[in-house]
């Protein structure tokens, strides 16, 4: 087992992705918790999707494609809640932002594939890299993390009070369309790093498995968001492991991919938080009984 | 129209509507409303739909300009009072797996507009646990909200309204979807509300019958218009007749009021009773 540890720590390409990967399960279980609270699952999952476009962008002109993923993706946000202010008209205005920006990311991957010595940027970008991760990106990662996290701190009291009773919120005085817009701020900075990490497919898994697990073990917000970010470290941490060890495996004994490990890890986690907790609502039955 | 108030309580308003008139999308939603309501008053507010109940409710939250008119608050501008005033929203059905406790939804009356977050400190938590108790909700204060029953969530959200110390208080439909007990223990409290706390009272509901015990005075909106008075002098064929535009009549049976219009019409369409 510490052989195991050593080894795997002594690795070159893991201690950049242990690095960016703790920073990201951090940085989506805090924003998660707050996306599942507010029922904005579909908006997180499109902002991952549309990245796409701003990555095979960045790829095709040489730059690190985090600075595609969240340019895109801040400016999505922005579209997604800027668009639509009730939360029917939000889910239209979030997939024809989604397909628009889907369609001209298909081009940009066909044109990547066209081109020489590209055939992994495509992949990596759909489905993760982060044993191939640029290490210098770790900062900027880090920088983006501690915006996001520094940004739901100041918006704490009214993001919560705007998610759960937005008429109350307003009538107390808070700019509730403001708020919303920020958050979307938080959020894609939060999608688009899961993406370098797990894939832009699969970013919404970091985002929403680990916070809809917390949910169910935690009794007020500030909790939810720590448990789910414990959560996604775990997924995070596991997964590196099992792909690192699954360089032992067959089929081609060429390692198996990280998203792939995450994404099980973090629906187990989800499993065992649906299962191990109470159906709700007896407790109140209870008390009317008393 | 047919000025039904009767003289107030003695000494200032603390709400003042006058000749407040609004058009929401090119229809006239209230045209011309008087209200004066002293401190301390339970008044229901009673109307069809379409009658302008939630358009008054925000103009006195200051979330709706009146076309024409001046609303009048402690002999503030509305925009200069919101602290003044209390908002229990219509139909709060949280997530059963909402992370909130009961506390943290009162806490959010508190201070709940306020950016970053709160440091805690033990005044705060005396005033929360203070509002708890004063609701009669000290022993479900730190269970998750979607856990509570209607009737529990119901003496939250009046405690998250008067949390931060409102001399008005609105509620929105308050007993929708609630049990008869609920119902009972949330029209008691809001009695206490107004007379206890001296806190002017506007309970919104599409059935009087209810808070007949507690009311003061109802303002009854229809067509537009408003009639304030006792529900003697208000919930009347001829007075209401006036209101509509067309023939009501006011039936009492066992202590219940039932309006019913469209005598004239091909069917009876009892316009106040739950539907």
């Amino acid at each position: 087992m510490f052989a195991f540890i050593a080894r795997l720590l002594a690795a070159p390409t893991v201690g950049t992705a242990l690095a960016i990967g703790s920073l990201v399960a951090v940085t989506s279980g805090v924003v998660g918790a707050f996306v599942v609270l507010r029922g904005q699952s579909f908006a997180g999952h499109a902002l991952g999707d549309i990245g796409t476009t701003g990555a095979a962008a960045a790829y095709l002109g040489g730059v690190p494609v985090l600075y595609g993923f969240i340019g895109v993706g801040l400016l999505g946000g922005l579209a997604i809640e800027g668009l639509g202010e009730r939360a029917r008209d939000r889910d239209v205005a979030t997939g024809i932002i989604l397909s628009l920006m889907l369609g001209i990311g298909a081009l940009l991957l066909y044109v990547m594939t066209q081109g020489t010595n590209a055939t992994g940027g495509p992949v990596a970008i759909l489905f993760g890299s982060i044993f191939t991760v640029d290490p210098s990106v770790t900062v900027p990662v880090a920088l983006f993390s501690l915006l996001a996290l520094l940004l739901l701190a100041f918006l704490y009291r009214p993001l919560v009070y705007a998610s759960v009773s937005p008429q109350a919120a307003k009538a107390a005085g808070v700019p509730v369309g403001a708020v919303g817009l920020l958050f979307m701020l938080a959020v894609a900075i939060a999608v688009e790093e899961s993406a370098l990490v797990a894939g832009a497919l699969l970013s919404t898994a970091l985002l929403i498995g680990p916070a809809a697990a917390a949910v169910r073990w935690s009794r007020h917000v500030g909790q939810a968001a720590a448990l789910a970010a414990l959560l996604g470290l775990l997924a995070v941490w596991l997964g590196i492991a099992l792909a690192y060890q699954s360089y032992f495996w067959p089929p081609g004994h060429r390692g198996w991919p990280v998203s792939f490990f995450i994404v099980m890890l973090v629906l187990i986690e989800y499993l065992v938080a649906r299962i191990g907790r109470r159906a709700p609502g007896r407790a109140a039955a209870r008390r009317e009984a008393a | 129209m047919r000025n039904l108030e009767v003289a107030a309580r003695p000494g200032q308003p603390i709400l003042d509507l006058h000749d407040v008139h609004v058009a929401l999308g090119g229809r006239s939603v209230l045209q011309g409303i008087d209200v004066r309501l002293a401190p301390g008053e339970l008044v229901g507010v009673i109307g069809p739909n379409g009658a302008g109940k939630t358009t008054l409710l925000k103009i006195i939250l200051g979330l709706l300009r009146p076309d024409e008119g001046s609303v009048r608050i402690a002999q503030r501008d509305v925009r200069e009072a919101r602290g003044l005033v209390g908002y229990v929203p219509q139909s709060f059905a949280p997530d059963p797996d909402l992370p909130l406790r009961a506390r943290d939804l009162v806490a959010l009356g508190l201070d709940g507009s306020r950016w970053g977050f709160s440091l805690g400190g033990a005044r705060r938590r005396a005033k929360i646990d203070e509002a708890l108790a004063w609701v009669d909700a000290a022993r479900f204060a730190d269970q998750p909200v979607g856990r509570l029953s209607g009737g529990e969530l119901q003496r939250l959200l009046v405690a998250q309204a008067l949390i931060s110390d409102p001399r008005i208080v609105l509620l929105d439909e308050p007993l929708a979807n609630l049990d008869l007990r609920s119902q009972d223990e949330v029209v008691a409290l809001v009695g206490r509300v107004a007379h206890e706390r001296d806190v002017t009272v506007l309970l919104v509901t599409h059935d009087m019958n209810p808070i007949l015990g507690v009311m003061d005075r109802i303002l009854y909106l229809a067509g537009g218009k408003a009639a304030l008075g006792s529900v003697d002098e208000v919930v009347r064929g001829d007075v209401l007749t006036d209101l509509y535009g067309h023939h009501v009549d006011v039936v009492r049976v066992h202590g219940r009021i039932l309006v019913v219009g469209g005598a004239d019409a091909e069917s009876l369409t009892c316009t106040t009773c739950d539907a």
